[in-house]
């Protein structure tokens, strides 16, 4: 299964409840304002840090570039993947949930 | 309405405005000022020129006041003023010269 | 020509406080660009103004937002023109900063950083909040 987050951690608990809801061994992406969640030095980085040995988890590149975030440290073990990348992972999955 | 420039039809809003800002050259704004009744000469110039950089480095075409200011802080305050903004650009500098510089209508102008 | 006085531009008017609070990231929704429109329309009325940034609204200055990838308009610029435009309170509460790991630097203008204890004694002095 893939999941698609799209809502800062800050001000939804969207990615909570991905976390919480998600099978061992899915995938995670972050899109959108979700992509803040990916930042190292934030409040919520525990979060993702704590289970990566049980998600793969993937920021949308583009979303990272607009908001200002590629100079800013990321979460180490998180993918960036451009649209096509994104297209070839929806492809990939037998499923796509979206935590809106 | 529309331009026909170099070859490429150039779409406008109701008012006159260009719908894409990229398909702005110094040929179109000639057209446009034309349909406005305004023979560009150097002046001209140096008010669109300045609309433009102003919009590439913030992302909107200044109320009149701001432009007056902005003006009156780089070229002094003999162009600074709205007399001055006035004569070249009858209708509104902001206004109209906006319309020539290709930019979309000034942000703050009531 | 005597009644043209009451009209004369030297009878003060009364001028208020008005606080934009910004509390919503920028792209993934409307809100942010909206505010920043608002802010500088209503500048042309020479009120008191100030604009607060707090929870994710601080995101809307981070530094170096590139928007080619994602086809929009990159406002992030259009902060800079607010001196341009007289309004020069721009407050930015410090927790909200600690909480995404920024700091003043990494904003695209310069900033009043608060703590909220500071904050919430200017807020209180308002007498007009406009949120988004």
């Amino acid at each position: 299964m893939l999941h698609l987050v799209n809502k800062s951690p800050f001000e939804r608990n969207a990615l909570d409840s991905c976390l919480r809801m998600a099978k061992s061994g899915s995938a995670i992406l972050l899109i959108e304002d979700g992509v803040y969640a990916a930042l190292a030095k934030s409040a919520h980085a525990e979060k993702i840090i704590g289970r990566m040995g049980d998600f793969s988890f993937y920021v949308l590149g583009p979303d990272v570039a607009a908001r200002g975030l590629s100079d800013a440290p990321l979460i180490e073990g998180i993918d960036i993947v451009d649209y096509e990348g994104f297209v070839d992972m929806v492809a990939e999955h037998d499923a796509t949930q979206s935590w809106l | 309405m529309a331009y026909e420039c170099n070859g490429v039809t150039v779409e406008t809003d109701e008012e006159g405005y260009i719908t894409d800002i990229s398909l702005w050259s110094r040929e179109l704004a000639i057209q446009i000022a034309a349909e406005e009744d305004i023979e560009m000469d150097d002046d001209h110039w140096e008010v669109v020129n300045f609309l433009r950089n102003y919009y590439e480095e913030y992302q909107i075409a200044p109320a009149v006041r701001v432009l007056t200011k902005a003006i009156k802080k780089t070229l002094g305050a003999d162009k600074g003023n709205s007399k001055y903004l006035y004569e070249l650009f009858p209708y509104g500098p902001a206004k109209q010269a906006c319309k020539i510089a290709g930019l979309p209508k000034p942000t703050g102008c009531i | 020509m005597s009644e043209m006085n009451e009209f004369d531009e030297d009878v003060p008017e009364i001028v208020k406080r008005f606080m934009y609070v910004n509390r919503r990231a920028p792209y993934g929704t409307i809100y942010a660009l909206e505010c920043l429109e608002v802010v500088l329309i209503a500048a042309a009325f020479d009120q008191d103004v100030s604009v607060v940034f707090l929870d994710d609204g601080v995101c809307q200055l981070k530094k170096n937002q590139d928007t080619t990838g994602i086809g929009m308009k990159n406002f992030s610029k259009t902060y800079g023109a607010l001196d341009d435009y007289d309004v020069e309170k721009i407050y930015v509460e410090k927790e909200s900063l600690d909480a995404r790991g920024l700091t003043a630097g990494d904003l695209v203008i310069p900033v009043e950083v608060m703590a909220a204890d500071e904050l919430r004694e200017v807020m209180a002095q308002q007498d007009v909040i406009i949120s988004s």
